[in-house]
């Protein structure tokens, strides 16, 4: 049977892994070839990159990276950041990227997944979503909870329901959803559970669980109570906190399926 | 020296695959084309392919590339990855059906949808389709290509259709996912793997060394 999948993901900034905590405090945290194959080593499932480059002439820096990082790990490799257009995207699968991950781009213009998906493949397009609790009208009014879809690194609301969001991009041709709580994001206090169930079970198609991550307890969480197919933390393996081989021991003895 | 043959049809990312023929193939050299004589002239060929199939077989068709693949199959070990390996086969449901090369008799179909959610304790066994990730392998039977390669290793997959060969005897390998499917094919020097040995850590670059070294023989 298919394993749940254990994903370190990895900020970019110019060419080098930086660490910090929602966009403050950038530190540099080393060379991505060297990161990605400790990880690799450690029994890391995929990867995930995710540029924060702030200018755009930097793109053939990222494009370099992914490069090299293709040439030596031999596990998938997620690339998200600024990817805009379907020149974006096969630039990206032609540097050795085998998924490119969509936000902004996505709520600025739909038809873009679709277009995207139908070129290059239903696999290879996963869409990110930013998602932040809407605050309940009334304070004691039993609402159920509601999220909206954050665009532009979690800067701008983009004033859409992010479960209603969720099923729209698996309708363009997401074939993947990565779900960032943007609540819980740095927070190390766990996974939002509720968000992750919610998509999880709208729509068919695998999720990622991203955001809060700070305990092994907080991934078999997000697999057992969140129902997601695959957990990515950054902070917990970044800071040595736990290696990836750790994390999946743990699952693997709460009774989750790993590759060990 | 020897030549192994990438074609390339501008279906998706050869590129990774390539590289790990690269890394494996020893001093044989490898050859991204779709120059049908050229390929032609190859040792052996690999057939990778990602998307649509049959965005996957106009394009093969519109460059000749079909034909040159079985003419290759003939004698030359031939190699089908992904959607690659799905073309191998006789018909695809995919895309409202295709008729393909049909060098392995069989079709390729749908797995099936997700049931709705009807028990809550049972919630997070839902499976997903697409079938995205690790899963192991289970070897039907030796073949030259599993050498080295423990029975149930773990490789990656990415996928909503899978192949269903006619006669056992060309199922490779199988896995699980909702029911039991073949993973690998193989007809005489004919293989195909439905997940991807490039993207499957060091038991990929085996199968991947194997395929480099293989000569057709023991299917």
């Amino acid at each position: 049977m298919l394993a749940k999948r254990v994903i370190p993901c990895l900020d970019i900034d110019a060419g080098r892994v930086v660490k910090g905590v929602r966009f403050e405090e950038l530190r540099d945290a080393g060379d991505p070839v060297e990161v990605a194959r400790r990880y690799d080593q450690q029994g890391a499932d995929e990867l995930v990159f995710l540029d924060i480059t702030a200018s755009a002439d930097e793109r053939p820096t990222l494009f370099r990276t992914v490069e090299a990082v293709a040439r030596e790990i031999y596990i998938p490799l997620t690339v998200g950041g600024g990817v805009r257009t379907c020149a974006d995207v096969r630039a990206l699968l032609s540097a050795g990227a085998d998924k490119v991950s969509i936000n902004t781009a996505a709520v600025l213009n739909p038809d873009f997944v679709s277009e995207a998906a139908e070129r290059y493949g239903v696999q290879c397009i996963v869409v990110a979503i930013d998602a932040k609790r809407v605050k309940p009208r009334k304070k004691d009014a039993e609402e159920p909870p509601r999220w909206h879809v954050y665009t532009h690194g979690g800067r701008k609301s983009a004033g859409i329901d992010a479960i209603e969001w969720a099923r729209t991009m698996v309708e363009k041709g997401a074939g993947e959803l990565l779900v960032t709580s943007m609540d819980r994001d740095g927070t190390k206090v766990g996974y939002d559970l509720e968000l992750l169930r919610a998509i999880s079970d709208t729509v068919p198609v695998p999720v990622v669980a991203s955001g809060g991550v700070g305990t092994l307890e907080h991934l078999y969480q997000g697999i057992n109570e969140g129902g997601a197919d695959a957990v990515l933390a950054a902070s917990i393996f970044h800071n040595g906190v736990y290696t990836v081989e750790q994390a999946k021991q743990y699952l693997a003895e709460r009774g989750v399926r790993v590759r060990l | 020296m020897e030549t192994i043959g990438v074609i390339d049809y501008g279906m998706g990312n050869l590129h990774s695959l390539a590289k790990s023929l690269e890394r494996v193939a020893g001093n044989q050299r490898i050859f991204i084309s779709y120059d049908t004589t050229a390929l032609l002239e190859c040792d052996r060929l690999v057939l990778p392919g990602v998307g649509g199939v049959r965005a996957c077989m106009d394009e093969l068709r519109r460059l000749e590339l079909d034909q040159m693949v079985i003419e290759a199959a003939r004698k030359r070990p031939l190699l089908g990855v992904c959607l690659g390996m799905q073309v191998l086969l006789e018909h695809s449901d995919e895309n409202g059906g295709v008729n393909t090369l049909g060098l392995i008799p069989g079709s390729v179909v749908r797995f099936p949808d997700p049931p709705p959610e009807t028990e809550p304790g049972l919630r997070h066994e839902r499976l997903k389709v697409p079938h995205m990730g690790w899963n192991q392998v289970r070897q039907s039977r030796a073949h030259p290509i599993w050498a080295g390669v423990p029975d149930n290793s773990w490789f990656y997959f990415v996928h909503s259709y899978y192949a269903a060969p006619q006669n056992p005897q060309h199922t490779l390998g199988t896995a699980e996912y909702v029911q039991t499917f073949a993973a690998a094919v193989v007809r005489d020097n004919i293989v195909g793997f439905q997940f991807h040995p490039e993207k499957s850590h060091d038991v990929g670059l085996r199968l991947l060394a194997n395929f480099a070294n293989w000569n057709g023989d023991g299917g």
